[in-house]
């Protein structure tokens, strides 16, 4: 070995051993290789709703001016600061300074203010346009201030803008954001393989890279539930912070290689009814439908113990949740009595059940609950354009299970008759404005928790469990979050030990 | 011969024609609007109809097929609604995989079948032929699903010979190939159960002929007899269902790439199809048709092959 190193050395000229051992990849280089069910369509969360892009992405290659961390909080980003104006309209932002896009050119005021009016214009294909709707103006103040003016308070307005939807884009690459992603966060995108693996590394120029512990971040799309078990107990995959089946946790758990780690999403899980239906919208109906629902059998059945119930539209592990699982005790006597009363007898019901596991699972084990209490449900599984366009756009059902997985999103209940609920309750409409426009932290709760009840009382559907986030992670792998308050998971605070 | 492969071609072009707007007819009346797809249902309509505008979908379907029949016989299969990329260039990057896949497979199918086939015939009754047929039997009962987790429990999980999936790219070719040899083993154990069975029986039926009594009784080895003169005549119904279970393998990969997660052309039609992604769906199921079509032109001319008779009649 030695004598052939020193031929090589004399044979070979100087600066070709030089560019060889350039080469050679330094050996302390930390690989994360990450099992992701959802494969990404295109890489621009700006333009695309898929999970997954703000999954992989946001926090990671893109930032927004705030941030969210696991708790829920909003934290400074690219803005540094910002000040409120006391009528809560105007907003002043100070932004980092120094900052640069992955491909070097430099992040300045001008543009957040793209990225805002992008995302605002006419045209605009941005799939969260909504949250923009209530910005008046984004103006340049300084090259490092932005002052953003809302056209009517908005409490939700700096969580809003921590989302993907809201990521700082630069003028000149955001045409190839699909297949290219350029932001200014503490990984550069390096490769994609479609269908396959999708690969960061670590941006040495990010203004705290020295705190990033992972140098080079696999994502490796593994669909089907046993692949990606075979795959983390081939050790092919560190971490699959979304595990994709509930019933194969125990497997890991039993396992001491493995930490597993079952969290909450700010995934509602709700059997949908159909407000506007002849039958359905007789309060008495609704509520015996509830009464009939067993809860701990559903999230025995459909996710093996692995979910927390809940008895309203709101996530367990937010600070204003109340406690509603009482509301509608099982109880199939009660449910039947309400039904009487209603006037309805033996009434038939279509099920439409989206292509998820957590619905597909429940919906049999709801079947058979509800025909207790004297209910017929016919199950019809569809696929999920099916379901957008028959459920959702044309509200062409009587009950459906989806989980609706963004944060805030009690005011679903204010949308009026045309969404797909089909609820109309002015009253709702107008509690919800005042949580939106109320800045007071103790109001704020008060009428969260107000919403809460409402909805619960009015039985506007079954509610059935918070989605849970199994993670399953190679010993050793730190910094995930246990449970997720938005789409995205930062990578700058994960580690692994070798 | 000529003549036959010319009214081959002109068969060949009307049927992809006819599948091509069976198929874009198809799609555009399932319900699933692709913008709301991408978007998701926290979209507005106004940024829905934005998108539908982008993506050409608000003109009327015959003018979009046609346009889309205009560019597709120059080689412009359009831009994918989802991935904005061109559709042909999607469809490149995974082909390669694909038919490596299908290729390794079918080699493997063949030599299987056509040794399993060969020694349950000449070992008719007895012992070998039994566990052939047992064999057979299961590889026929077993979804290649099931089949496919048994193979990475035991050589990925267990004994960890091979990677559980994925695939490394073709850099490192010794690599890329041990990602194929579990999939292209449990796509290749269900096709030649099939397979074996077909082998065999023909084998039977030929070698009940007085022919091969006749050769025997020159004197030539029994491997001579075998290979030289059973094979070749009961190649007819072999081929003839190499050439169908083409189809089969081209659905077996859909299955095969989501298990094995390998980024290949399964993979992608199951998730174009799922995001509504109209224009690559159309595209993808127009090549596998011409794949099927083409795999059955193949067997026709290697029926001439095989057989002289055929050849003297056309």
């Amino acid at each position: 070995m030695t004598a052939f190193r020193a031929a090589a050395t004399a044979a070979l000229p100087a600066a070709l051993l030089a560019a060889l051992i350039a080469a050679t990849p330094a050996l302390a280089e930390t690989t994360l290789s990450i099992g992701t069910q959802q494969e990404p369509t295109s890489l621009d969360p700006t333009a695309d709703a898929t999970a997954s892009i703000d999954g992989m992405l946001v926090q990671n290659v893109y930032e927004t001016l705030t941030q969210v961390n696991e708790p829920g909080e909003v934290l400074p980003q690219l803005a540094k600061s910002w000040t409120v104006s006391p009528d809560g309209l105007v907003y002043d932002f100070a932004l980092q300074s120094g900052v640069t896009f992955h491909d070097g050119t430099t992040f300045d005021a001008n543009d957040v203010k793209f990225s805002f009016d992008r995302a605002m214009a006419e045209g605009s294909v941005n799939p969260s346009k909504s949250i923009f709707a209530p910005i008046a103006s984004v103006e340049v103040t300084a090259p490092d201030a932005i002052r953003i003016t809302l056209k009517q308070k908005d409490g939700f307005f700096l969580f809003n803008i921590a989302q993907g939807d809201a990521s700082i884009v630069a003028p000149e690459s955001v045409d190839g954001n699909a297949t290219k992603p350029m932001g200014t966060g503490p990984f550069m995108f390096t490769d994609w393989t479609r269908g396959d693996r999708l690969v960061l590394t670590k941006n040495a120029a990010w203004r705290d890279a020295g705190s990033v512990a992972i140098d080079r971040v696999e994502f490796r799309f593994i669909a089907e539930p046993a692949a990606a078990t075979a795959a983390m107990l081939a050790g092919e995959i560190d971490a699959f912070p979304g595990f994709p089946a509930p019933e194969l946790m125990e497997q890991f758990e039993a396992d001491p290689r493995f930490t597993v780690v079952v969290g909450s999403t700010e995934g509602e899980v709700i059997l949908a009814m159909n407000n506007s239906d002849e039958v359905l919208k007789d309060i008495g109906v609704r509520r015996a439908i509830s009464h009939a629902l067993n809860r701990d059998a559903i999230i025995d059945g459909a996710m093996y113990g692995r979910a927390q119930p809940i008895g309203s539209f709101f996530a367990p592990h937010h600070v204003s949740y109340v406690d509603l699982t009482g509301t509608y005790p099982h109880d199939v006597a009660k449910a039947k009595a309400l039904l009487a009363e209603a006037g309805v007898t033996a009434p038939e019901f279509l099920l439409r059940v989206p292509p998820f596991p957590y619905a597909t699972r429940s919906a049999e084990i709801i079947q058979g609950q509800l025909a207790d209490a004297g209910m017929t449900v016919k199950i019809e599984n569809v696929e999920w354009g099916f379901w957008l366009d028959e459920v959702f756009k044309k509200k062409n059902y009587d009950l459906s299970i989806i989980a609706h997985t963004s944060p805030n999103d009690l005011g679903n209940f204010a949308r009026g008759p045309d969404y797909f609920y089909g609820y109309d309750n002015p009253e709702f409409v107008k509690l919800w404005d005042a949580i939106k426009f109320e800045a007071d932290p103790v109001k704020r709760d008060a009428l969260l928790k107000d919403a809460q009840r409402m909805v619960a009382d009015q039985a506007v559907h079954g509610f059935l469990f918070q989605l849970p986030k199994l993670g399953v992670y190679a010993k050793g792998v730190t910094g995930f979050w246990n449970s997720s308050p938005v789409l995205y998971q930062p990578l700058a605070t994960v580690a692994k030990a070798n | 011969m000529t003549l036959l492969i010319l009214r081959r071609l002109l068969g060949f072009a009307l049927t992809l024609l006819a599948i091509s707007a069976a198929v874009f007819f198809l799609m555009n009346v399932l319900p699933g609007d692709p913008a709301m797809v991408i978007l998701g249902i926290e979209s507005t309509e106004d940024a829905r109809a934005a998108l539908r505008d982008q993506l050409g979908l608000n003109d009327p379907v015959i003018w979009r097929y046609l346009a889309w029949l205009g560019g597709a016989v120059q080689g412009d299969f359009g831009v994918s609604y989802s991935f904005k990329v061109p559709v042909a260039e999607l469809i490149a990057e995974r082909l390669p995989m694909t038919l490596a896949l299908a290729g390794l497979a079918t080699v493997v199918t063949v030599a299987l079948a056509l040794v399993l086939g060969v020694y349950a015939a000449t070992h008719h009754g007895r012992a070998g032929d039994w566990a052939v047929m047992a064999f057979s039997q299961l590889g026929i009962a077993i979804p290649a699903f099931w089949l496919s987790m048994l193979l990475v429990i035991l050589f990925a999980v267990t004994l960890r010979w091979l990677p559980p999936g994925g695939f490394p790219g073709w850099d490192d070719p010794i690599a890329a190939l041990r990602a194929l040899i579990l999939p292209a083993t449990a796509l290749a154990l269900v096709q030649s159960a099939v397979l074996a069975r077909v082998t065999r029986s023909a084998m039977l039926e030929v070698m009940r002929q007085t022919y091969i009594r006749t050769a025997t009784a020159t004197g030539l080895s029994p491997a001579r007899v075998m290979w030289r003169h059973a094979l070749p005549n009961a190649l007819v119904p072999i081929v003839t269902i190499i050439g169908m279970q083409v189809a089969n393998l081209v659905t077996g990969t859909i299955v095969i790439e989501n298990v094995f997660y390998l980024p290949g052309l399964g993979r992608l039609v199951f998730q174009a199809i799922s995001n509504r992604d109209l224009i690559t769906v159309q595209a993808m199921v127009t090549l596998f048709a011409a794949i099927v079509v083409t795999a059955n032109f193949l067997v026709d001319l290697a029926y001439l092959w095989i057989d002289p008779r055929l050849r003297a009649r056309t």
